[in-house]
């Protein structure tokens, strides 16, 4: 609806049987979007954007290793974006990281002993929130404790690619 | 069990005098094997004499005769080795050769010849071509078509391996790739001869079995050329000079309807690509020749692939291509086979100008005029049939059309005038595919569209997708979703550099999709909007805008609201809604109070009619509320009206914990840049007292209290004056006597809020460990 497609240089980037699980935070808003993801990794959690018509949930939490994980589409946190209020929404799912989306743009916070991430969008989509979205997604390699994300961004045309380190402290 | 003589089938008949025939050939080979062990030549050729008399018969139909004269062949295998075991012995192979001559009737003699034949030119005692031109030679002694033509596929089969050819150990004394190539085509003309006098043998009332019989004969002709296309010294000058003229010379004036279909066919197949290319002009004059009934266009079109193909696997031969003008001379032999052949199949031709465009596409891939060329032939000479284009045509004519846009970019292929033409000549509903590959090949090139003018022809093409159908709901609700979804996608390739040409644009795309009646709104208008919002942030900006090219936001805005008006009226409120929403956004964003509050009043008006359901109540306020904290475009009044209408609605939700949930969200409204009101955040925050009634529950209550003391926390945290330490030392307390009061209901939802409040409290003594300010504040709380 807001853009046509995921970028070029980021669909070579991910190629099925790489991935073990998909988590998308919402506004897939058409099947074809679904089922490209379903066709790289069946494991795939969505949750229900602003604009998505499916039945999928506000909220959903599961487990991947040692790290229990929430997703929502964060449009429901009011003020949208919010460090603090996120935080409230990551105790009260009782999650050791938190992924969000809704402002189209990536960030990634350290809160006390947790970890909130919004992968941004990885179309670049328009929003209201951020003027200038630049497309990115964010891969995490879950290892024992220790989660590695690393976050890939489309800048004029290149991918550029940011390493962040996280440890659960058990 | 048996029936009868009088009554068996033909099948069974040929049965029966195949078993008979194969029966005797075994016998006679069993005494020539026995004769071959003694080491008795005179024995073993009058035994093989005696089998190979079988072959004589006249009463097998040519399938059956193949078996009998395989089931020979591999017999002759043994006298073959025995010949040779003599040579080796001792024995002169001349004298051989002279000596089977002396059997009495000619077939059996020519395979006795032909079987001596091949082990003469393996020894090297004379020159191969001597020995081959007499073989070719003598078997003209044998002009019963069906016999002759099995003799000769028996000479080709024994001396494929036997050539004077190029690099062959027989070159030299043995003679040249000449040589090779006049035995070849003596052989290839003398079974030709023999296969087209079949046609003319028996009764015409058996015409069309006989036909089918010649069919099965053909490949025993056909593989005569193949063996010369394998030829090492067959290089494009001997193809050009003395193969090729030949060949067709034979082709043309067997004057043969199924000669003539079957060898063009072959001579395409089996030479290479670049022969042809190289002998474009002598095909063209040849297949000008061919009877009327031959099916030349099928010829030309497999011609046509082949180059093609040649062209994609070998890019470097296209420059030869344009050189030998291949185009024209292709593109004049298509317009010719239309012209000659006034009952041509409509498939045929179709298949002929979809070889045709391939080809362009293939070869002059920077070549439109070409495609044009192409496509205004196809649309003259296909109008003229005045047929409906019906079955595989219709396949061939998609492949026509959508091959071009493969290649080059898909608006300026539209933009032929031809191309409409050839469409027009599809069904509706094949229109439609149509459409939906044209929109795929604009998708899958991503290249914008850069005016309204080509945005206008595009349209113009997909209007089939576009356009209400006057159905109340689509027929494959599937596929119609998925169309839509292509549609939509559309419009963000649909992009002007400067903002007068975009919105342009946009009104012109607006104008087509306004005829797609509710169904398709849905999916087209949004995308819109959005582009709509894009070209507004592009205006924002104003970096480089071209004189004339300037447009006010205002307006853009207008066209929003019109599209967005649009969508809630056409049965789409809720998306109406937040599209509102997102406007209203984009105008805080650009300072337009006014409009800012116009697209709020828009929302709350559909909120107040048409949003009944209690859940989307739920997330409507919220975005509401998170859209109208982040604006802060409005003054006092406004900002104040849009804030009661948020907690307003907050306070009317059905469920007493949304109540309080929307509450604990508005308490924002209140807290931000320039306009912090402590007292306001305060009360929003306390309407978690009215909160605990039975309904909810003690453990609902405890939730609902867990999350206020989180909200409080942050306003604490903000330093809002009107949240104390007893404030939320009394809510701690309250929490903990809710919580003990649950413990034996609902396990596991009490288990949850024990959590969340036990991470409160981690939480409160982090901040009390961090020190400084906040940390002082945090201390004098009792945790």
């Amino acid at each position: 609806m807001r853009a046509t497609d995921i970028p070029p240089q980021f669909k070579q980037l991910l190629v099925p049987g790489k991935i073990q699980h998909i988590l998308c935070t919402g506004d897939l808003c058409v099947k074809e979007v679904h089922d490209y993801l379903k066709g790289l990794c069946s494991d795939l959690h969505v949750t229900k954007g602003e604009f998505d018509e499916g039945t999928y949930p506000e909220t959903k939490v599961l487990t991947i290793g040692a790290f229990k994980i929430g997703i929502s589409h964060g449009h429901q946190v009011v003020p949208w974006g919010d460090l603090e209020s996120l935080a409230m929404l990551q105790r009260q799912l009782d999650v050791d990281i938190l992924i969000t989306g809704h402002t189209h743009q990536f960030k990634a916070y350290k809160y006390e002993d947790r970890l909130v991430i919004n992968p941004g969008s990885a179309t670049g989509a328009y929003s209201a929130i951020t003027p200038d979205v630049k497309p990115s997604f964010v891969l995490m390699d879950i290892d024992g404790l220790r989660v590695v994300s690393y976050v890939y961004e489309l800048v004029n045309g290149e991918v550029k690619v940011d390493k962040i380190e996280f440890t659960k402290t058990s | 069990m048996s029936a009868p003589e009088a009554t068996l089938s033909p099948a069974e008949e040929q049965q029966k005098w195949l078993t008979e025939t194969t029966n005797n050939v075994k016998q006679h080979a069993y005494y020539m094997k026995q004769a071959i062990d003694d080491n008795n030549l005179r024995e073993a050729l009058k035994h093989t004499a005696a089998m190979l008399s079988e072959l004589r018969t006249s009463q097998l139909s040519p399938q059956k005769y193949y078996a009998l004269y395989m089931k020979a062949c591999d017999e002759l295998l043994h006298l073959e080795s025995f010949f040779r075991e003599l040579h080796k012995g001792g024995r002169s192979i001349a004298e051989l050769y002279e000596l089977v001559q002396h059997a009495g009737n000619i077939l059996p003699r020519m395979y006795l010849l032909i079987t001596v034949g091949s082990v003469f030119v393996q020894s090297k005692d004379a020159p191969a071509k001597d020995i081959l031109k007499d073989l070719v030679e003598m078997a003209r002694g044998v002009q019963h078509p069906l016999r002759g033509l099995f003799l000769r596929a028996y000479l080709a089969q024994c001396t494929k391996d036997k050539l004077p050819d190029q690099g062959s150990e027989y070159e030299g004394e043995g003679g040249d790739v000449k040589d090779a190539v006049e035995f070849l085509l003596q052989n290839f003309t003398e079974m030709n001869k023999l296969w087209v006098r079949m046609q003319h043998q028996g009764s015409p009332r058996l015409k069309e079995k006989r036909e089918k019989e010649r069919q099965e004969l053909r490949d025993l002709v056909g593989k005569n050329l193949l063996v010369l296309s394998q030829l090492e010294g067959v290089d494009l000058e001997i193809y050009q000079e003395l193969v090729l003229p030949r060949v067709l010379e034979q082709v043309v004036n067997c004057k043969d309807e199924i000669g003539q279909t079957y060898l063009m066919d072959a001579i395409i197949q089996v030479f290479p690509d670049d022969f042809h290319l190289n002998t474009l002009e002598t095909l063209n004059k040849a297949l000008g020749q061919m009877q009327p009934t031959v099916k030349t266009g099928s010829v030309l079109a497999s011609l046509m692939t082949r180059l093609s193909r040649y062209a994609l696997e070998s890019p470097e031969v296209i420059p030869k291509f344009e050189e030998l003008q291949a185009f024209s001379l292709l593109r004049e032999a298509v317009k010719k086979v239309s012209e000659i052949q006034t009952d041509v199949a409509m498939l045929d031709l179709v298949t002929l100008y979809q070889a045709l465009m391939s080809f362009v596409v293939q070869v002059h891939k920077a070549s439109l005029d070409k495609v044009d060329e192409v496509l205004a032939e196809a649309a003259t000479v296909l109008a003229a049939q005045n047929q409906a284009v019906s079955g595989k045509a219709v396949t061939e004519l998609v492949a026509l059309l959508s091959a071009p846009l493969s290649v080059y970019d898909v608006v300026p292929i539209l933009s032929l005038q031809a191309y409409p033409k050839v469409m027009e000549l599809l069904e509706e509903p094949v229109r439609k595919e149509m459409a939906v590959t044209i929109v795929r090949s604009v998708l899958k090139s991503n290249t914008c569209i850069t005016d309204s003018e080509k945005v206008d022809t595009l349209f113009g093409f997909i209007s089939l997708l576009i356009k209400d159908d006057g159905l109340s709901e689509p027929e494959d609700e599937e596929e119609f979703e998925e169309q839509q979804c292509l549609v939509s996608r559309l419009v963000m390739l649909l992009k002007a550099p400067q903002p007068k040409s975009q919105l342009a644009i946009l009104n012109t795309v607006r104008h087509h999709f306004g005829m797609g009646g509710p169904l398709r709104l849905k999916y087209t208008l949004p995308p819109l909007v959005f582009a709509g919002l894009r070209l507004i942030t592009q205006v924002q900006k104003g970096e480089d805008v071209e004189e004339g090219e300037k447009v006010s936001r205002k307006t853009i805005f207008g066209f929003l609201h019109q599209t967005v008006q649009a969508l809630g009226s056409n049965g789409q409120p809720g998306l109406a809604m937040r599209l509102y929403l997102q406007c209203a956004a984009a105008a805080n964003a650009n300072g337009f109070e006014d409009i800012a509050y116009e697209f709020f009043t828009q929302g709350f008006l559909i909120y107040e009619e048409e949003i009944s359901d209690s859940r989307e109540q739920v997330t409507s306020l919220q975005l509401f509320i998170g859209t109208l904290h982040l604006c802060t475009c409005f003054g006092q009044e406004n900002r104040d009206a849009l804030v009661h209408k948020c907690t307003t609605y907050s306070s009317r939700l059905l469920k007493k914990s949304e109540q309080c949930r929307a509450a604990y969200s508005c308490s924002h409204l209140f807290w931000v840049p320039g306009s912090k009101d402590s007292e306001n955040v305060a009360l929003c925050l306390s309407e978690r007292r009215m909160a605990s009634t039975p309904q909810m529950g003690a453990q609902g209550s405890a939730t609902v209290a867990a999350a206020s003391l989180w909200r409080y926390l942050y306003f604490f945290d903000e330093g809002n004056t009107a949240v104390t330490v007893q404030l939320l030392q009394g809510l701690m307390d309250l929490i903990a006597e809710e919580m003990a009061k649950t413990q034996s209901d609902d396990a596991e939802g009490s288990n949850q809020t024990e959590n969340f409040y036990a991470s409160t409290l981690r939480h409160i003594k982090h901040k009390k460990a961090e020190g400084g300010e906040v940390g002082a504040r945090y201390a004098e709380l009792n945790v």
